[in-house]
């Protein structure tokens, strides 16, 4: 703790649990709009990718809700939140974009799995059978004109969820933009960082679990695929840098009564995940992905270099909603003092749970890609090295 | 195999589902407001007819305090706030300035441990006491997902314990560091100016037990009354006044450090 924090401010109030909400609902975000990148745009590129980000999407959605729910004082009143929301509240809206974007999701994987669901059915016995035969719903029609109906119900569901994703996480930026109380976080930018930095973590997440999927399963990674990821997130990492530099430039140049306290935050209280995210996170990834699109560079290397960008891009993003969250309730409303955040182990949105919540979506993630495989027919399998 | 059900059937049936779905929920958000609604006009009308001769105004006089800590320990005996937790629904901060222009700002425990400090130099000190501005324009009630805090017709913001989730975007909002998590109830909690105590005729605690008189309360609907003779005769200044909250507690002897 230096210079003077207001007595009720020694606690910070929102804990890692709360960094986890925003970070997990933006893989939500980027994952989706990875899979619509497709399925709207037509990247054909990104064809090995899209069932499988949608899938993912459904996997971090379903764990969304859990780090907001666990974190209240009173959660057995969560759903009031549904029942008597005040309209005024930006927090009130969280349980009814989240229903539609499930609801918006759910039905998308429905339509896009339903014809390997009626197959499935048809090829296994006994529980099996009786289970897919459930997941079917009992549309077991796939004939031609019926599946060309269910594609232009997933264009839809896509053209939908596009600005059901912006919407989810651009909110989510507003609900910490909107607090004028709060120097670091108040500014109109705020949604539209939330939503960039989303897209990118989103994006890099994707290339990561498309790059472990294909390790498992002894298939080849597919270059052109790689390679528009690659695109994509480096083009997203460098807007979404842009409006950050832009706001703490903006922060530095008004320099406003708070700006002295910022800048310590930056400089003395939280250096380290300060430097993760600039560096770690966005400068380093935007050269290492231009050096990974470049032809004269070995394919392995190529493969190498995006996916350690991607790493380092997720953890980066993780490192920027940490200082966003937590470093801004650092700074004392006084604005003359930093409080000090001391993370516990298990107790108080501890590190534990906080590291088990973010391998619970990669969890269910298995146990969905089991359900319902998102592979396709024809991938390359890994022959010898390339 | 049974009856191939086609997708039409099937779409029309989703349709169908997906309409009373939002039918029913339409409906359940709208059963709680006519209910609350109902009683509310009884509970209104009551409240209405006290609200209407009651308008409270609060002033500290910064000159007076002596950083006692008395009324930070009323309070919280008043008020079940727990006594060895660092919370408070009011605190004394002490400002030491010295004469190079550095200002030494502190309020240990809130005001209950004031001990002798020595600062080099020092040139001007005094104390001032902080408890919820029950702004005109309060941040913290807008945010509350559930309404759970509120404005009450008398101006004063309150938390209703039994709707509070605990979100603590309230805590958040306000630009005072006046709210916080109530460590057993688990629900947002801040001062109420004893709304309990000045409901029933009586002074809010703090005011109660202040040796000095720094703290000043009255309905400002009294005639003669001692706030808004202080008011209409003195200087008065608010805490924080560009961020548009429109604190009701006034403050007299204010200085430029005062954060
Ligand atoms: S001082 Fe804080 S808690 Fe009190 S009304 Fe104003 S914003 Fe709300
Ligand atoms: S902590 Fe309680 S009173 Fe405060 S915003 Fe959340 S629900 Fe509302």
């Amino acid at each position: 703790m230096t210079g003077y924090v207001y007595p009720n401010e020694i606690e910070v109030n929102w804990g890692l649990f709360i960094v986890l909400y925003p970070y997990i609902t933006g893989l939500v975000a980027g994952a989706f709009i990875v899979s619509s990148l497709y399925h709207v745009f037509g990247k054909e590129d990104l064809k090995p990718v899209s069932r499988l980000s949608l899938v993912s999407a459904l996997a971090y959605l379903m764990v969304a809700p859990l780090p907001l729910l666990l974190h209240l004082g009173q959660p057995l009143r969560a759903f009031n939140i549904l029942w008597t929301p005040n309209p005024n509240s930006a927090m009130a809206g969280f349980g009814y974009i989240y229903s539609f974007y499930m609801i918006v999701v759910l039905l998308e994987v429905w339509f896009i799995f339903r014809e390997d669901l009626v197959h499935y059915a048809d090829n296994s016995t006994g529980v099996t059978r009786f289970g897919y035969r459930m997941l079917t719903l009992g549309a077991r029609d796939i004939s031609p004109p019926t599946l060309a109906m269910d594609h232009k119900i997933v264009t839809v569901l896509a053209m939908i969820g596009i600005p059901s994703a912006a919407f989810l996480h651009g909110y989510v930026g507003f609900i910490f933009g909107a607090i004028k109380a709060n120097a670091l976080w108040s500014t109109p930018l705020q949604p539209v960082i939330f939503l960039m930095s989303a897209v990118v973590s989103g994006i890099a997440l994707q290339i990561l679990i498309y790059a472990a999927a294909c390790k498992f399963r002894k298939r080849r990674i597919d270059m052109a695929c790689l390679k528009t990821l690659n695109k994509f997130l480096w083009a997203f990492l460098i807007v979404d840098v842009l409006l950050e530099e832009l706001d703490l430039l903006q922060k530095a140049y008004e320099a406003r009564e708070a700006w002295p306290a910022i800048h310590t935050l930056f400089e003395e209280a939280i250096p380290l995940t300060h430097f993760t995210q600039i560096w770690i996170g966005a400068f380093i990834p935007i050269v290492l992905l231009i050096i990974a699109r470049w032809d004269r560079v070995s394919n392995a290397a190529q493969r190498l270099l995006t996916i350690m960008s991607s790493a380092m891009v997720v953890i980066g993003v993780f490192a920027m909603r940490f200082n966003v969250v937590i470093g801004g309730q650092m700074i004392s409303k006084s604005n003359v003092g930093l409080t000090s955040f001391q993370a516990h182990l298990v107790a108080d949105e501890g590190i534990i749970p906080t590291v088990g919540i973010l391998v619970l979506p990669l969890i269910i993630l298995v146990v969905l890609i089991r359900i319902l495989p998102p592979w396709l027919e024809g991938e390359a399998a890994m022959t010898g090295d390339h | 195999m049974g009856k191939q059900i086609t997708r039409r059937d099937f779409l029309k049936a989703g349709g169908q589902i997906l309409a009373g779905g939002i039918f029913f929920s339409a409906v359940s958000m709208v059963i709680p407001r006519v209910a609350g609604s109902a009683d509310g006009d009884i509970v209104n009308s009551k409240w209405q007819q006290t609200w209407a001769k009651q308008t409270w105004g609060f002033v500290v006089d910064t000159e007076k305090c002596i950083g006692c800590g008395m009324c930070v320990k009323a309070c919280k005996e008043e008020n079940g706030v727990p006594m060895d937790e660092e919370v408070f629904r009011t605190w004394v901060e002490r400002y030491v300035m010295a004469a190079g222009g550095q200002t030494h700002i502190d309020s240990p425990n809130g005001g209950l441990d004031f001990n002798a400090i020595t600062i080099d130099n020092a040139k001007k000190s005094f104390f001032v006491p902080k408890l919820c501005n029950q702004c005109d324009n309060p941040p913290c009630t807008k945010v509350c997902p559930v309404g759970a805090t509120y404005k009450t017709g008398d101006g004063v913001v309150l938390v209703d314990g039994e709707r509070c989730i605990g979100c603590r975007y309230c805590i958040q909002a306000c630009p005072y560091g006046a709210r916080f998590l109530h460590p057993q109830k688990k629900t947002a909690d801040k001062c109420t100016w004893c709304y309990h105590r000045i409901t029933k005729g009586l002074l809010p605690a703090c005011v109660q037990v202040c040796p000095t008189g720094a703290r000043i309360f009255a309905n400002l609907q009294t005639p003669g009354n001692p706030v808004s003779r202080l008011l209409e005769t003195k200087r008065v200044d608010v805490l924080k006044p560009a961020l548009g909250t429109e604190p009701m507690v006034y403050y007299m002897g204010l200085d430029k450090v005062v954060v």
